[in-house]
């Protein structure tokens, strides 16, 4: 029980850590009063909950998550929607219903815990199981009592926004394959085992006498044995070389496929006429090793697939259609029956379903999930709204003009997926290797045959057939999967995920780095940086600051968290311009430098300012401050690097990498970010849209590896389409399920450590590589010079194997020396 | 030494039904997820409510 620890105290020792993430407050929301701090609404309303249930216990955890709660707000009514249920609900035994959902930010035990106790939260619901690899609950409620939509609400409340599963046909399939392939390892591991134990009969019956009768009888039941074993799970290497033959691409199978039947042929015949070496024992063993490495290397791949299927759960399920007849009332509809030229109720807080044209009301739009975009932009009518984006402040009414594929969203996702499929398959080394492995082998063969029948005819053809036996690529087989199998285990421990061996293989040729700017290289949260004017003028802009919610007026609030309180009156927001009112009787405008002299020229009229184009240059985003019609203050602000960065950029170039910022933020903002990291500025490139920078990632892979690191929707088409994707800690879900590999920690450090230790495990692939050749050499000589009996065989199969599993074990991968502590 | 003949089909039997055992669990999705249940075995400690009695389901 050493996760666990005294469940009181923590909330307390420090005081200004949330009681619900443990994360820091922020000065500004510290309530000296209260027995227990809050970093946000969220932590507040999930602590709320989980106390009022007596579930304080998540707080013995040590490894709970550490990232605040953020409702999305949603109230999934579409939940409960009758379309909603004939899709994805299926009913149980006693009038029960159930559903999968796929939950975002599931990733700990505490996470397994937490929604596993939702049956304690809600009257009704009778089970909840959450399987964490693949980030789906399996829920069971009973409908009489609790409704879907409740249920889903509640699991948003605790910070785990839950999404219908789309894609239970796939899933289904590939469940199939994997319990397919865990069946074949079960029935050839079985007979393996078996014939080996008869054929250390054998062999013990060859160095002490045996009866002949018992000597037929134990090759005859390995034949019976071995049959089973290689016609049914072996016969995937037979596939594996049918294919390989047929389109010409070059396989490991191949070689696998010729050693199997070259063994087994004239070991069937041995058995028949008595007489000679069987090779059972050697290709029963064959079978079951190389199905194990077979299935370590697709359940790697397994959870890349696993995790592309959440992109398509991330779109919204309903939209609020306004009738057309008089009445004027509202239905719900699928999002796949909208129809360009219908009208969109959209309240404040949803998710636009399509996009479409603004025809009544205002309001902001987070366009985060497109463009990447932190700061929200003011709509009026008239605007374009785009789907996936949200509408924050004030309801509108929305006149389709682009539905479910045609929208930018769905344009966006399906030229993701196409990258995707595009992307040609990672030549692995070891088939590239199994490529002239095979020719050697079998001109080697030939000519042991050729150089026996002139010298010692009788043992000429099994000469030949020992050498193909003996040079079964089973270790070049094993090597590959193991180690990269390893990294990946040893990986994750450090907060990387990676997806498949693809990525580690391609990890190893240094090439292009394209780095997306906020929230990658810098903490993608607005501060401010940068302060030019008197002191007294804070506390204006303080109170009126405090009257919104602009990421601005946040960094404001959190900037000067103790100042004297002023109250402001009469203040006005312009969307996309500032913020102005009366503060201690005097007019005080905060905003845009055009939004501020706009106000002022109107009473004093001023010339273009300098300062602009300084602070542009910094990265900054100026705010100017005008009090009484006189400009007094300038505020700049700014995203930070994150600590790590420079030192992380300096250390991949000198792993050989070049180095590249692609962002869609300001030009100048990415230029002046590239000169604190030391980046070329013409590798430099700001103001790209999604589409842009999938095109830029496109035009490098003609030119070599691009590794492209992300956190938005923004970057995922980018990152699906890169030699090898990464989606970075906190960012959307969709960068995730379109990369190759996932940060788990904040920060570009673990960036460092991911290309380092591909590069440590390709040194073992190769080391692994290089012993089995050598173990195969040996064989080869051996049967060469026709002292190769089964035997020896026997014994230098399972020691190559056997040193290629010893190696990948011990070799020194991803756990290194930490290239910083851990980030906890 | 004849016996051999007898008791090698019956430890082969064994076996047989051992591998069917295993393709019974397997088909049955005993081993989907890996990862989870070994989180979960650590949950219940002592001050854990349990749940109000949810009607066991065995499926």
């Amino acid at each position: 029980m050493s996760d666990i620890r005294s469940t009181q105290g923590a909330p307390e020792t420090a005081a200004a850590v949330c009681a619900h993430c443990a994360l820091d407050v922020p000065p500004g929301l510290l309530d000296a009063g209260a027995e227990r701090q809050f970093c946000c609404a969220g932590c507040r309303t999930a602590y709320a909950i989980l106390h009022e249930h007596g579930l304080e216990n998540y707080y013995a955890f040590d490894d709970r998550r550490d990232a605040p709660v953020r409702p999305t707000g949603k109230r999934y009514e579409e939940f409960d929607h009758e379309a909603f249920h004939a899709l994805y609900v299926k009913p149980a035994r006693g009038g029960l219903c159930t559903v999968d959902l796929y939950l975002e930010g599931v990733h700990c035990s505490s996470c397994v815990w937490l929604v596993e106790r939702v049956p304690l939260l809600l009257k009704g619901v009778v089970r909840a199981e959450l399987d964490i690899r693949r980030s789906r609950a399996h829920v069971e409620w009973d409908p009489a009592t609790v409704t879907l939509g409740v249920i889903a609400h509640q699991l948003d409340l605790l910070g785990y926004p839950p999404h219908p599963f789309r894609g239970v046909g796939a899933e289904a399939m590939r469940r199939k394959e994997d319990r397919a392939m865990l069946m074949r390892i079960g029935i050839s591991g079985a007979l393996a085992g078996n014939i080996m134990l008869l054929a250390l009969a054998l062999y013990s019956g060859w160095f002490t006498g045996m009866e002949v009768e018992y000597e037929r009888y134990f090759r005859l039941v390995s034949l019976l044995l071995t049959i089973p074993s290689l016609f049914g799970p072996g016969w995937l290497f037979f596939q594996g070389a049918l294919a390989s033959v047929r389109t010409r691409r070059l396989h490991i199978d191949l070689p696998i496929a010729i050693a199997l039947s070259a063994g087994f042929g004239r070991g069937a015949v041995n058995t028949i006429t008595g007489t000679g070496p069987i090779y059972f024992d050697a290709v029963g063993l064959l079978v079951f090793l190389l199905l194990s490495g077979r299935f370590l290397q697709n359940r790697g791949q397994r959870a890349a697939a696993d995790a592309a299927e959440l992109l398509g759960s991330l779109a919204p399920n309903a939209a609020r259609v306004v009738d057309d007849g008089a009445a004027g009332g509202e239905r719900n509809m699928p999002v796949e029956a909208l129809l360009p030229g219908m009208v969109m109720a959209v309240r404040a807080g949803d998710t636009f379903a399509a996009d479409g044209d603004i025809i009544e009301g205002r309001s902001a739009v987070d366009t985060s999930l497109l463009t990447g975009e932190s700061r929200p932009e003011g709509v009026e009518v008239g605007a374009r709204v785009f789907a996936g984006t949200v509408n924050l402040t004030g309801p509108l009414k929305v006149m389709v003009m682009q539905a479910g594929e045609t929208s930018r969203l769905g344009a966006l996702l399906r030229r993701m997926e196409e990258s995707a499929r595009r992307k040609a398959p990672v030549v692995q080394l070891a088939n590239t290797i199994a490529g002239w492995f095979v020719g050697v082998v079998l001109v080697l063969a030939v000519v042991a045959y050729v150089y026996g029948l002139r010298h010692d005819p009788e043992r000429a053809l099994d000469n030949a057939i020992a050498l193909l036996v003996v040079t079964c690529p089973c270790a070049l087989g094993l090597a590959t999967p193991l180690a990269i199998t390893m990294g990946i285990g040893r990986a994750a421990r450090r907060g990387i995920l990676i997806k498949g061996g693809d990525a580690i293989e391609s990890l190893n040729r240094p090439g292009l780095i394209l780095l997306d700017k906020t929230g990658t290289v810098t903490e993608g949260r607005v501060r401010l940086v940068r302060w030019e004017g008197a002191d007294a003028v804070k506390p204006m802009v303080a109170a009126l600051e405090r009257e919104s919610n602009h990421p601005i007026a946040i960094a404001v609030q959190q900037a000067w968290p103790v100042l004297e309180t002023l109250d402001a009156t009469q203040v006005a927001q312009t969307v996309g311009g500032g913020i102005e009112g009366v503060v201690t009787g005097k007019r005080v405008v905060v905003g845009s430098p055009s939004f501020v002299a706009g106000r002022v020229a109107a009473e004093l009229g001023v010339t273009p300012d300098p300062r602009i184009e300084a602070f542009a240059e910094e990265g900054l985003t100026p705010v100017w401050i005008a009090v009484d019609g006189v400009i007094v203050a300038r505020a700049g602000f700014g995203d930070p690097l994150r600590a790590d960065a420079r030192a992380s950029v300096d250390q991949l170039r000198a792993l050989g990498w070049r180095v590249a910022l692609l962002s869609g933020d300001h030009p100048a903002v990415v230029r002046a970010t590239a000169q604190q990291l030391g980046i070329d500025l013409a590798d430099a490139a700001g103001g790209a849209s999604p589409e842009e920078k999938l095109r830029r990632v496109e035009e490098a892979r003609t030119h070599g590896t691009v590794l492209m690191v992300g956190d938005g929707v923004n970057d995922a088409a980018a990152i699906a389409a890169a030699t090898v994707g990464v989606g970075v800690h906190g960012g959307a879900e969709a960068s995730m399920s379109a990369a190759d590999v996932y940060l788990a920690r904040a920060g570009l450090g673990p960036l460092v450590e991911l290309v380092e230790g591909s590069r440590r495990t390709m040194l073992v692939i190769r080391n692994n590589i290089i012993f089995s050749i050598a173990y195969n050499t040996l064989g080869a000589t051996l049967a060469l010079l026709g002292i190769l009996d089964p035997l020896i065989a026997a014994i230098l199969m399972p020691m190559s194997s056997l040193s290629v599993v010893f190696a990948s074990w011990r070799g020194r991968t991803f756990d290194v020396e930490p290239a910083s502590p851990a980030a906890r | 030494m004849s016996i051999l003949f007898l008791i090698l089909p019956l430890a082969l039997l064994v076996v047989f039904i051992a591998v069917a055992g295993f393709i019974w669990a397997a088909k049955k999705g005993q081993f989907d997820d890996l990862d989870t249940p070994a989180m979960r075995a650590l949950h219940d400690d002592p001050g854990d409510k349990k749940p109000g009695a949810p009607p066991k389901q065995d499926s």
